[in-house]
């Protein structure tokens, strides 16, 4: 091929070198999307007959915030993974962010520091959901006991039941408080080090003139060194956010009964297909997260485009 | 950058001492508390797997283990193919980059290397990819799958995993790959090259370091994807590791000692993998945290 027949054959060569990537991508995410928006329409189990019935399924999953019955307490699920979702934003990346400046000062033995706090993030989830269910086990799990050590919990007083929908003296649910804690604790380091890379992508000069004309380590933080990670911000919200709302593993290790199951939307959908073999309803709730990625996706993209104009 | 920066007059508001010593030693001991909370869940883990249960849940709950079952791990190995199930793991997600890192690569060589009308266009849609969920396409690609009569097997998992890890690696290998300057590609034309010369001879080579980043994105995506793996897969011949660990341990529950034995042996490869090239792992990391 010379440099005039480039133009030639410059469509078919395209088609072929995207031809792998389009086939992945339309056959398992394109496709697969609008078969669930479709499917979402029906009451079905999978196989045999399918009865249209509109939009009786998101009316289900609108109406409740119970599990009883037949109920699908997606409005329920979904208040959990926002809540998890805001915690991420405002409790994990403040912390990763943190821990990024820190590290990306330069303090003494600082690879080692990224190493441990990465660690957790290769460490299989299930690993770590069956390793916090040791924790929080009610009767001589790790996490009583520790409180039993300082005094947190009296002599007599009775262990708590972590993990239950309901404590013993029938006060409210820890179950949240203990799925969110290790969800949060794993990804730290997945978003330390994101932004470690930003941090140190900001060239020293630029602080050392800073330093020069008296500014504090906080200030270059404020103002040199934060204003320039916004890409890298913006992303790991966005992964904060979408991994929040599509959070899985954990959750399905120590949610295991039918009450806590539906705890979080993935949960709640494994569990209609899986247990109930009710497709069409898993398909909505589906379309429903799906929904909700989006709208955070651009919802985030927006916010962080204002601050760049302002 | 750095625009914004200066325009602040209240810089020399706060005359504190320029990262004091009393400041230098809070923030190690932050350091070395976050460390610790880091790591006492893995020295929890390795020593309850050499306990028995009078000692995590009474006796010894926080001590080394006296005296060490190593048999937990005897009958932890003899309770399920965990050998099995890792070998499955890394062939799946072996496989599972390799069909990324392809897609991938022609995909973005097509996008920023060749110059047409939509380019844009398509790279945007490959984008939305990041957004989508897994669970969206859960129950279709389920159904296919049964229909076709191809679950339970390796590849019910890497087709899957390959399209959801897709859209990342497009995005880091554009990073690198827009900063291969042009005139290369224009040298080897006028060498006589091809598209697919320039794409193997020229781009390939020079794309290693975007190889290893997108490999480790591909990898943390579905080393330890579940929803997809307890769905498709049922069968012990196929599990990859995490289902496979969640369906021992969910079966053996009131032993903890050897259950934490299996979940040790879960993680021990990662672990010294991890101790070997934590350095490269975390660099390639970082490469595709500034280049995406």
């Amino acid at each position: 091929m010379r440099i005039m027949a480039k133009r030639k054959f410059d469509g078919i060569t395209i088609f072929l070198f995207l031809l792998p990537a389009l086939i992945l991508f339309v056959g398992i995410l394109v496709a697969p999307l609008l078969a669930s928006g479709y499917y979402s329409f029906f009451e079905w189990k999978g196989f045999g007959d399918s009865k249209f019935i509109g939009l009786d399924n998101y009316k289900t999953l609108f109406k409740t915030f119970t599990y009883k019955n037949n109920e699908v307490p997606f409005l329920w699920s979904a208040r959990n993974a926002l809540i998890l979702a805001l915690c991420s934003v405002f409790i994990q990346l403040p912390l990763s962010l943190g821990l990024a400046l820190l590290l990306g000062k330069g303090i003494k033995s600082e690879r080692f520091f990224l190493s441990i706090n990465f660690l957790p993030v290769l460490i299989s989830t299930v690993v770590i959901g069956e390793l916090w269910r040791k924790i929080y086990y009610p009767d001589g799990g790790l996490l009583n006991s520790l409180l039993r050590k300082f005094g947190v919990l009296k002599k007599g007083a009775q262990d708590i039941t972590w993990l239950a929908e309901k404590r013993m003296d029938g006060s409210n649910s820890t179950l949240l408080q203990c799925v969110i804690v290790p969800m949060l604790w794993q990804y730290v380091g997945y978003h330390m080090l994101l932004m470690y890379a930003g941090v140190k992508s900001v060239p020293p000069e630029l602080r050392e003139a800073a330093k020069i004309d008296g500014a504090t380590d906080w200030q270059v933080d404020r103002y040199i060194v934060i204003p320039s990670m916004k890409q890298i911000i913006k992303v790991s919200v966005i992964f904060a956010v979408t991994g929040s709302l599509k959070s899985y593993d954990i959750v399905s290790v120590l949610a295991t009964d039918k009450t806590r199951i539906a705890a979080f939307p993935s949960t709640l959908l494994k569990d209609q297909m899986g247990a109930w073999g009710r497709y069409g309803m898993g398909s909505a709730i589906a379309v429903c997260l799906i929904v909700l990625c989006f709208f955070f996706a651009v919802v985030i993209g927006e916010i962080f485009k204002d601050r760049e104009k302002v | 950058m750095g625009k914004k920066a200066y325009s602040g007059n209240d810089l020399s508001q706060y005359e504190v001492g320029k990262s004091s010593k009393v400041a230098k030693v809070f923030i190690w001991i932050f350091m070395i508390i976050w460390a610790v909370i880091n790591l006492y869940p893995l020295y929890f883990l390795f020593t309850f797997a050499l306990k028995d249960n009078d000692q995590i849940q009474v006796t010894n709950q926080f001590g080394l283990p006296k005296p060490a079952h190593w048999d937990n791990y005897k009958v932890a190995l003899k309770s399920g193919p965990i050998v099995r199930y890792f070998l499955n793991s890394v062939f799946v997600t072996v496989l599972t980059i390799v069909i990324t890192l392809i897609a991938a690569l022609m995909a973005t060589y097509a996008i920023t290397r060749i110059e047409w009308k939509m380019s844009k266009t398509i790279e945007k849609i490959f984008m939305l990819g990041i957004t989508i969920p897994v669970q969206a396409s859960l129950i279709p690609v389920f159904i296919i799958l049964s229909r076709l009569e191809m679950l339970d097997s390796f590849q019910a998992l890497i087709i899957p995993y390959a399209a959801f890890a897709l859209a990342m690696a497009i995005l880091i290998c554009t990073g690198f790959m827009t900063e291969i300057p042009i005139s290369l590609d224009e040298a080897a034309y006028i060498d006589g090259c091809g598209r697919a010369g320039v794409f193997f001879r020229i781009i390939l080579p020079l794309m290693k370091p975007a190889m290893a980043t997108a490999s480790i994105y591909t990898f943390l995506q579905c080393w330890n994807e579940l929803i997809f793996a307890q769905t498709f897969n049922s069968k012990d011949d196929y599990m990859t590791l995490p289902a496979g660990i969640r369906q021992m341990v969910g079966t053996h529950t009131t032993e903890w000692g050897p259950v934490g034995a299996a979940l040790a042996l879960a993680t021990f490869p990662m672990l010294i993998v991890y101790i070997l090239l934590s350095r490269k792992i975390q660099d390639s990391f970082i490469a595709g945290a500034v280049k995406g």
